[in-house]
């Protein structure tokens, strides 16, 4: 695990210093993932990232992401990084597996505050890096209401 | 707080030509679940998914404790939460004690300040809201059966002309967005039929678990209208009003919607 | 009063994966949304969710403020022996959850 937890906390170091403004850009995404990337290749592949294309309401968007690996060996998934482009930060999640995952999969929900790109990025224990992303249409972005 | 008054605005000066043209209600009632995505609905039908369960947990675990001077759980007095299914489909209800028409919030309040001699928590906190989504959760799948009688019927008839009285200053009535306009939208926003059968409930909007009242308050300042303030009258009205049109409707505690 | 609620088989076969579901209650408030008197609503999220089982990491996630409220989590574990699986999660302003479920393998 340590190997794995090593790379996850180096990723969100890197984040932390990640230059964004009020808001993620396209190049703020671009430049967290370069950061985890640390110079590798990626790939496009591997990765399925599973999110509604029409979403009704920001604030509750469920999300699925999943590695195609039988988590043995070289195919071991160690993490995978959630990226998006236009809510006030790019980073949305990091997950680090250890031995007693049985698949590199999570479900989780997620905020998105306008129309943008979600992307995906696993990191297999050979070091290479796979990715995904998808675009989704946002009718009623997150946050509108306020505080009543 | 103006906001979304602001974006309502929007909505209705931008959507409404388009909803114009939308079939008018029919005699087909449907719940907000049908009008959700795929992907709301399918965690409304998980209840491990389901955020609302964390109310209904925190609901369970209030049952069971010894509260106010009275020192007794509402288990203490009523035995098991199943003894509380088929409670939600009929209030709101006369109270004969109080002589006043109430809603199971205002019934739960009830026991809590005469029979625990407990404080009342504030309108939409977080234990007021738990213990309600609990009772109301143990009457899921039951068809709504409103109660008759004298108050009740007057509450109806009252809360009925609420409903078709203009608000605010969109000037805009329940019946015009909910009879006339369900089943088309505001600009994207889904026109429900407005039936009251999953509260309280979880609205991604508000990141959280609320109440019937607390809807049609959103409602009401949605439409530029000094909202009725909780506990009103006027709500519990609105509320039997709700009740009765969606007699039959299954119940649906602890829902999800938009 | 944070419960939170997880989902997992109390028995499964030797070497299945299984599907673990959480829920918990935590308001994941972004730290980039006004409030009531216009300046912003400091920072409240959970930061981070870690699952052992019989003693070994299944999952370590690290969550941003874009992680929806009342945290959904799910995950995939695989037991070769029994033991328990320990979630804990832990976040902004000293904020700490745990839960523990007994699993038999068979
Ligand atoms: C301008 C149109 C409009 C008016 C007027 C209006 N509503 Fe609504 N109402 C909506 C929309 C749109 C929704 C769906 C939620 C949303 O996105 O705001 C809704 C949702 C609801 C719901 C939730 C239904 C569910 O499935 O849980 C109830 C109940 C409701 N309204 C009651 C009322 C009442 C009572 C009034 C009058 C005081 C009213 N509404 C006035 C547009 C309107
Ligand atoms: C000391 C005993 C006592 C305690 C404690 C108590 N109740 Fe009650 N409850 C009653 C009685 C008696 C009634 C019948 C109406 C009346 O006489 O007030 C009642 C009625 C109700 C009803 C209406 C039932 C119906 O069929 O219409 C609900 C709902 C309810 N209680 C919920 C609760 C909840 C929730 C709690 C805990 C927060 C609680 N009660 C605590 C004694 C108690």
């Amino acid at each position: 695990m340590n190997a794995t937890r090593r790379t996850t906390l180096a990723g969100i170091a890197a984040l932390a210093v990640a230059p964004f403004g009020a808001h993620a850009t396209p190049e703020t995404m671009r430049a967290a993932i370069a950061a985890v990337a640390s110079g590798r290749p990626m790939r496009e592949g591997k990765v399925t990232l599973d999110i509604q294309p029409l979403v009704d309401n920001g604030n509750t968007v469920p999300m699925r992401v999943e590695i195609d690996s039988r988590m043995e060996g070289a195919d071991r998934v160690r993490a995978i990084h959630v990226f998006n482009e236009r809510n006030p930060q790019p980073h949305v999640l990091s997950v680090a597996f250890g031995p007693q995952a049985g698949r590199a999969s999570l479900s989780t929900r997620i905020k998105l505050g306008d129309t943008q790109k979600v992307v995906a990025v696993a990191e297999m224990e050979d070091g290479t890096l796979w990715t995904a992303g998808v675009d989704v249409i946002v009718t009623i972005a997150a946050c509108i209401e306020g505080i009543e | 707080m103006k906001r979304p008054a602001r974006i309502w605005a929007i909505l209705v000066v931008a959507g409404f030509a388009a909803a114009a043209g939308a079939q008018t209600a029919t005699d087909g009632r449907r719940s907000g679940f049908a009008d959700m995505s795929p992907a709301l609905q399918a965690i409304q039908r998980d209840d491990m998914s389901n955020p609302a369960m964390l109310w209904v947990a925190e609901g369970e675990a209030q049952w069971n404790a010894r509260a106010g001077n009275a020192g007794k759980s509402c288990a203490d007095c009523h035995g098991a939460g199943e003894s509380m299914r088929g409670v939600a489909v009929r209030y709101p209800a006369f109270d004969a004690k109080a002589r006043t028409v109430v809603d199971l919030d205002g019934r739960i309040d009830r026991c809590r300040n005469e029979h625990q001699r407990a404080s009342s928590p504030a309108p939409e906190s977080r234990p007021r809201l738990a213990i309600a989504a609990y009772v109301a959760f143990q009457s899921r799948g039951m068809a709504i059966a409103p109660p008759t009688g004298g108050s009740l019927d007057a509450a109806a008839i009252a809360g009925e002309a609420l409903y078709r009285q203009r608000l605010g200053q969109l000037n805009l009535s329940c019946a015009q967005c909910h009879d006339e306009r369900a089943g088309g939208s505001l600009a994207g926003v889904a026109i429900p039929q407005a039936h009251p059968t999953g509260y309280p409930l979880y609205r991604s909007e508000w990141q959280g678990l609320g109440s019937l009242q607390r809807r049609i308050r959103n409602c009401m300042t949605g439409v530029r209208a000094e909202p009725y303030p909780f506990g009103a009258p006027e709500l519990v009205e609105l509320e039997v009003f709700l009740m009765r049109r969606a007699a039959g409707m299954a119940w649906e505690t602890p829902a999800v919607r938009p | 009063m944070a419960i939170p609620l997880v989902n997992a088989p109390a028995r499964v076969r030797r070497g299945e994966v299984f599907e673990v579901k959480t829920l918990v209650a935590h308001p994941m408030e972004t730290g980039f949304r006004p409030g009531m008197n216009g300046t912003l609503i400091p920072r409240d999220i959970v930061q981070r969710l870690r699952c052992r089982f019989a003693g070994a990491d299944v999952i370590d996630v690290a969550l941003s403020p874009a992680v929806a409220a009342n945290p959904y989590v799910a995950f995939h574990v695989r037991a070769e022996r029994s033991g328990t699986l320990e979630l804990t999660w832990t976040g902004d302003n000293g904020f700490s959850a745990s839960h523990s479920v007994a699993i038999a393998v068979e």
